[in-house]
């Protein structure tokens, strides 16, 4: 494909960087939040652009960033719903002023974080350093965490204390095992810059010490396992997930733990490189497995509808574990196919659930009632998501789900009876808490909903659309990308 | 060949820091409580410093003296502020009792010790021991935070488990500067965050026994 002249002289790699970074100062200069606002969503479209012609404009490899069709997949994701949220987050976080749960000051503290956490994520996808990619995820964890406390209620700030701690342990695991990796590829490599390289690493992990390498594999699935909200070191994320900014919530499920668990792929590719160390794969499928099954059966206890969706994130990442943990072409693209379409549902739920807050008054499942009646819109909406979520055909989740179940029997039909069993508990579940928002007579506030419907449903035509029809450029890519997985 | 002085001088610092952890982790009273986390900062700049002067890497002085300043001075003088204003300093609430606590701590250096020497044979003999000793540190640290309640003891905590880590970055022979300013650089904000957040308890439960924070669970009712 041929573009005109400046495109391709443009960097698109500095501006998916620079842009956040400029708005991060920009925004928390400017007083108002109309304006403010605004900025966000049009920061994060500029970013989105960059992204996007990555996909056609494929820049050198730096020895601090690269970019290769793995990460360009993650980065397409990241800026796309990171864009769609600010805009739901413009119309929605209007109504949390007028209701006094935050301050202008506040206010322009959150769009600050907003893009200074889009920055991190962005970096850390971007970062051919493992040093840097684990800077990049410390940053992402501490603005989450100041986002996070923001309402500054008591359970606002337990929730931000918990995530920030057990984020922070989940860290400094995650840095014992990069310097083990350093260690194990200094000899090889030799001092200095490269051996911290990814793109060196991979090309020389086959000389490696592979005992180095198992430990430190060991450490770094579960420092980084911590902030993809694996069983069992999960624990922050139901809280940090109902207790910050709906939106926040939104990014959290969608983009936070993808960055998270690609960290995870990354070394799991050092390890598949070098044949003499452990292999990767049962490990991540063990922790998979007990994330899908235990957070499967939280689901049934849960009175907290923003927290019943955050059990479900810990279902849904267990289950792209357990895919990319199998490994192998068929299982790789089911793994990618299910982050991308759990990404763009997860968000949208949060979407409707942050209208439904804020029109009912309550997150409490018990006082949501027939809101199909009350808010027919956004009740449907909310019913389409769980329908998808929950994994019911033709929508995308469905055909994912249907191939890391099928590859499984394939290979391995003892791990897929766990697999199925955690599937359906879950599927239970989600359908008979979602029977009882959306049904019956309506209960609770009838206020009318403030938020815009378009980012929701923009998500779920994608996901709808991914379920109906992929189209052949997207299957070959991401089957290109399963290939390189391993 | 190198003078075995120099391994029994890096080994003694090493050791010293496993033991300052230990030392930690009986503390009963605050402000003993942070005195020890200074002295545990200072024998990390120590230990980085030798490192710097044998492995001939004079940017790990710049490690050293921000371990130094910031973790051994500004930051302990700083909680014991916190601790005075909030008037938390008379005893440090433990979940489990100071005995079992040194025997699972001596357990889990052995285990460290075990594990790293272990797999590290082709490392430098250097890099191997302070990579145990190193991972000591980090355990007990982590030791330290599960057997804690109190926010103040929980943050030394961590902080503890960033000097041990770089305690092995800085054992790792040649590593890259990037990491180490960003190790000091992450602790200081995450100690500004840790500053807000203290305050932010403090405004809202008049106390920063985190146990106080369970009561306000979403889902307690």
């Amino acid at each position: 494909m041929t573009l005109p002249g400046f495109l391709t002289e443009f960097n698109a790699v500095g501006a998916i960087l620079l842009i956040p970074l400029a708005a991060v100062f920009v925004l928390a200069l400017l007083p108002g939040y109309r304006v403010t606002s605004l900025l966000n969503v049009l920061a994060s479209f500029l970013t989105l652009l960059a992204a996007v012609s990555l996909l056609f404009v494929r820049p050198e490899t730096g020895p601090l960033l690269f970019v290769d069709d793995l990460n360009v997949v993650f980065i397409v994701l990241n800026t796309l719903v990171g864009f769609t949220t600010s805009t739901f987050s413009a119309s929605y976080i209007a109504h949390e002023l007028e209701t006094g749960r935050l301050t202008p000051s506040y206010l322009r503290f959150y769009h600050a974080m907003y893009q200074a956490m889009m920055f991190g994520m962005n970096l850390a996808l971007l970062a051919n350093n493992i040093g840097l990619l684990w800077v990049a995820i410390e940053l992402a964890t501490l603005t989450t965490v100041m986002m996070v406390g923001i309402y500054r209620t008591h359970e606002a700030l337990e929730a931000a204390w918990k995530y920030f701690i057990l984020g922070s342990v989940g860290i400094a695991l995650a840095l014992f095992g990069t310097i083990l990796v350093y260690v194990a590829s200094q000899p090889v490599i030799g001092e200095g810059l490269d051996a911290m390289t990814w793109t060196i690493l991979i090309a020389r992990a086959a000389e490696f010490d592979p005992a180095l390498l198992n430990v430190a594999f060991v450490f770094l699935l579960l420092g980084y396992g911590t902030k993809v909200g694996l069983a069992p070191v999960h624990a922050w994320l139901p809280d940090a997930h109902a207790e910050g900014p709906t939106p926040i919530s939104a990014v959290l499920s969608g983009l936070l733990l993808n960055v998270a668990l690609y960290a995870v792929l990354r070394f799991k590719m050092l390890m598949t490189a070098n044949e003499a160390a452990l292999a990767p794969g049962p490990l991540m499928v063990t922790m998979g497995l007990s994330s899908l099954i235990f957070a499967s059966f939280m689901l049934y206890r849960r009175r907290d509808i923003k927290r019943l969706f955050a059990y479900s994130s810990i279902e849904h990442m267990g289950i792209i574990t357990f895919a990319f943990g199998m490994g192998g072409p068929l299982a790789n693209f089911a793994g990618l196919l299910h982050m991308t379409m759990h990404s763009l549902t997860k968000s949208a739920i949060f979407f409707a659930v942050g209208n439904i807050a804020q029109a009912k008054g309550t997150q409490k499942i018990a006082d949501i009632r027939g809101l199909t009646e009350s808010h027919p819109v956004l009740g449907w909406g909310l019913v389409v998501g769980v329908v998808a979520i929950a994994g019911l055909p033709p929508l995308g989740i469905f055909m994912s789900e249907f191939l890391v179940v099928t590859s499984t029997f394939a290979r391995e039909p003892l791990l897929a009876v766990p697999l199925v069993l955690g599937l359906l508990v879950a599927f239970g579940a989600l359908l008979w808490r979602v029977t009882g928002i959306a049904f019956g007579t309506p209960h609770g506030g009838v206020a009318p909903v403030k938020a815009s419907y378009v980012p929701m449903f923009a998500h779920l035509a994608l996901v709808l659309g991914a379920g109906l029809y992929l189209p052949p450029v997207l299957v070959e890519w991401f089957q290109h990308v399963a290939q390189l997985l391993g | 060949m190198i003078h075995p002085l120099v391994y029994d001088v890096a080994h003694l610092l090493a050791g010293g820091m496993v033991l300052v952890s230990f030392m930690l982790l009986y503390q009963d009273r605050m402000h003993g409580l942070l005195n020890v986390f200074a002295l545990h900062a200072l024998v990390l700049a120590l230990s980085v410093s030798w490192e710097a002067l044998i492995q001939h890497a004079p940017h790990l002085f710049i490690t050293a003296a921000i371990a130094l300043v910031v973790k051994a001075i500004v930051i302990p003088l700083a909680l014991h502020r916190i601790v005075r204003r909030l008037n938390i300093h008379r005893s440090v609430e433990t979940v489990v009792g100071i005995g079992p606590t040194m025997l699972a701590g001596m357990g889990l250096v052995a285990l460290s010790t075990a594990l790293m020497l272990r797999v590290t044979p082709s490392a430098d003999a250097l890099a191997r021991q302070d990579l145990a000793f190193a991972l000591s540190v980090v355990l007990l640290g982590l030791l330290m935070m599960v057997s804690r309640r109190n926010a103040v003891s929980q943050v030394v905590g961590l902080m503890s488990i960033e000097n041990g880590l770089i305690l092995a970055a800085a054992g790792a022979k040649g590593m890259p500067l990037v990491v180490e300013i960003s190790v000091a650089f992450s602790v200081l904000v995450a100690f500004i965050v840790i500053g807000i957040f203290l305050f932010r308890i403090r405004e809202r439960f008049d106390t920063v026994d985190v146990q106080a924070l369970d009561r306000f669970r979403g889902e307690n009712q």
